[in-house]
């Protein structure tokens, strides 16, 4: 286990140290721009550009350069200059909102997504299976850029039944928090609902041929105990894994837009708002804080599953 | 008799005939050359029905309707609804905000962009694909275990953030490598970085392929006869890559458009006056609430060339490997066995 946690660690600073040098180099390095007049903003002054200049450290050389800019990125004091605010504080500001976004979202598609799933492998190759099959694949197969207009036009404009978005804090009024999520939790969990019930469905018919599973119906378990204790439970283990990793891929990804469709003031709502301005500080921030959030939920994710799992510290397929 | 004619048609004819039998491939097949079509025909729409170009302004013009003169924006900033050929196929879908662009030339002209660029960086990302497999195979040692560890950060990236962060520094400041130089707003920026990032989709499998294939008797045989190292990897080896390069390209050509879009719609992708059908959902959404069309249309589009590569795809596998699992649920599996390595999966995209 300890070896398999050094392995996974080394691993992970791997990954953080090329993400680190990749926004370094497509930040400082390769831009034909001068990275001073890049950061400063569109209407930055002559001074400021200096300034900026002079405070990163330009004409240093570029191991230098790459160690000023993580020292700025993670003490604090990498700033947005119009208005100057540490791009930090605008983060933490919001973290309630996107979180409440993807948790809720997360929840969502879990259930349902195991829900389905299950229904769908006891019925195998019967009405029903067919029907949540075919649920499943369009589920898959819309993107979230059509799904979200399309909620907010059919349930905000015409039937006016619930909020367009924006966020209300939970400590504000829970229930109006509620509401005003709803739409976009169902944007964010649809995908992965499809998603999740193939993936269980396949698990538990490949589980169902396992010997253990003839044994449980041997020894005259009924087949409702069969599917709930032995064949649900060994299917569950892919599907938390692949739910961690998923969980840190929404918020980089499919998160950023739906905040920015329901007008949700999260983080992704925030970067977006600085790529329409071509603010680069805070974008700079939010990528390399979101992928290091993320990459270590991913490391995370493997050390438990690894827990769980004694096969996969061993180096095998982790799926059977 | 009729087993020899079998065995004397060959393996793609074989395959050819099998997905000739899938009528629903077939129908989605048709649908993506009908949308081909329909983004080719962008010119000719253009200038002999709508006789204006995709950036256009009609911001204070008059439109004459059935013998009906109409704003095409209001003064209170709405644009015009669908026309449909009600002034000659002029605004035929209406106009697409404030600007008063024609929604129909727009759609046509953006779905270029987005094919251009999905295609281009399949494109690039297959051929890139295919070197490293061949490196890997060709190699071995410490040049593979290199490949497939790059194969591995890039895999573990959280793809889209980085991709967004690279796009908006590159659309800003340009690029200067020494020897190519790129204008911030160059369509080949986003297809640089869609290529990139999407690589170890496909490359990851070739390898797989590559090496199980560097096993084989024939490969053997063909060390054992004397052909050089480089002739095995070009004429032993890369032809047997054709059935999974073919079926990934689809998926890629899918995949990269999903990216682009995704990019576009956030601003970090195409980059103006260039238009895509990601940057047509970005007008859309502000205007949802007079003119849903013009964000459900792109999207729409988005939707149905996504669908179809991927029913295709999906189908041309299932023609060449008849006994293998569907692509979903292959890729299912993959994904579930790749999971302790992969934090971002095809489905992560937007």
């Amino acid at each position: 286990m300890t070896r398999f946690v050094a392995r996974r660690l080394v691993g992970m600073i791997a990954v953080l140290f090329a993400v680190s040098v990749i926004v370094f180099v497509f930040f400082m390095v390769v831009p034909k721009q001068n990275p001073a007049q890049s950061l400063a903003g569109k209407n930055a002054t002559p001074l400021l550009v200096k300034n900026i200049e002079e405070e990163w450290g330009f004409d240093e050389s570029l191991p230098v350069q790459y160690v000023t800019m993580m020292k700025k990125v993670f003490t604090g004091e990498l700033i947005q200059y119009e208005p100057r605010i540490p791009v930090s504080d605008r983060v933490v500001e919001g973290i309630p909102a996107t979180f409440s976004l993807t948790i809720g979202a997360a929840v969502i598609w879990l259930f349902f997504g195991l829900l389905l799933g299950y229904l769908s492998a006891i019925r195998a190759g019967g009405r029903l299976d067919r029907v949540l099959t075919g649920v499943s694949i369009a589920g898959i197969s819309i993107p979230v850029l059509l799904l979200a207009p399309v909620l907010i036009y059919v349930f905000a404009n015409q039937l006016q039944i619930l909020p367009n978005g924006q966020y209300v804090p939970f400590s504000e009024d829970p229930a109006e928090w509620l509401k005003h999520l709803i739409l976009p939790w169902i944007t964010l969990a649809v995908l992965s609902i499809g998603f999740y019930s193939r993936v269980l469905r396949s698990n538990m018919l490949d589980v169902m041929n396992e010997d253990y599973v003839r044994t449980a119906r041997a020894k005259g378990l009924s087949e409702r105990q069969v599917m709930t204790r032995h064949v649900l439970r060994n299917s569950l283990i892919p599907v938390v894994t692949l739910f961690g990793l998923d969980f840190g891929a929404t918020i980089a990804g499919t998160a950023i837009i739906t905040e920015v469709i329901f007008s949700i003031d999260g983080i992704g709502n925030y970067a977006a708002e600085a790529v329409a301005k071509f603010e680069l500080p805070p974008i700079m921030g939010v990528a390399l804080y979101g992928a290091f959030f993320v990459v270590l939920v991913n490391a995370i994710v493997d050390v438990v599953y690894a827990y769980l799992d004694p096969r996969v510290r061993l180096g095998e397929s982790p799926s059977r | 008799m009729e087993r020899r004619a079998e065995a004397e048609r060959g393996p793609w004819a074989l395959a050819l005939r099998r997905f000739l039998r899938n009528r629903l491939a077939l129908a989605f097949l048709g649908l993506f050359a009908l949308i081909v079509a329909f983004v080719l025909a962008a010119p000719l729409w253009a200038n002999y029905v709508a006789e204006t170009g995709p950036n256009q302004e009609h911001t204070v013009e008059q439109l004459t309707v059935d013998g009906e003169k109409k704003d095409v924006v209001t003064p209170e900033g709405k644009p015009i609804g669908p026309q449909w050929f009600g002034a000659g196929g002029k605004f035929f879908l209406g106009a697409d905000g404030r600007l008063g662009r024609d929604e129909m030339v727009r759609l046509m002209y953006g779905g270029r962009t987005s094919l251009l660029i999905g295609i281009t960086a399949a494109l690039l990302a297959t051929i890139l694909a295919i070197v490293l497999g061949l490196m890997a195979g060709y190699f071995g040692g410490w040049v593979d275990s290199l490949i497939a560890r790059a194969l591995d950060v890039i895999w573990s990236l959280p793809v889209f953030l980085i991709g967004l962060a690279v796009g908006i520094a590159l659309a800003v400041g340009g690029l200067d490598l020494g020897i190519v130089e790129l204008s911030g707003g160059s369509l080949w920026i986003p297809i640089a970085i869609i290529s990139v990032f999407t690589v170890p989709y496909i490359a990851r499998p070739i390898r797989g392929e590559v090496l199980a294939l560097s096993e084989k008797e024939f490969v053997e045989a063909a060390i054992a006869q004397g052909v050089g190292p480089l002739r095995v990897m070009f004429s032993e080896i890369l032809p047997n890559l054709a059935s999974t390069v073919i079926v990934f390209f689809t998926l890629m050509i899918a995949n990269s458009m999903l990216f682009e879009a995704g990019l576009s719609f956030l601003g970090a992708g195409v980059q103006p006056p260039n238009s895509s059908w990601g940057t047509m959902i970005t007008v859309g959404v502000e205007l949802l609430r007079i003119q849903p069309l013009l964000a459900i249309l792109p999207g729409a589009m988005i939707m149905l060339t996504v669908l179809s590569l991927n029913i295709v795809g999906d189908a041309v596998r299932d023609a060449l490997d008849p006994r293998g699992k569907s692509r979903l649920d292959a890729a299912l599996q993959f994904e579930a066995q790749a999971a302790a390595t992969r934090p971002l999966g095809e489905t992560s995209l937007p």
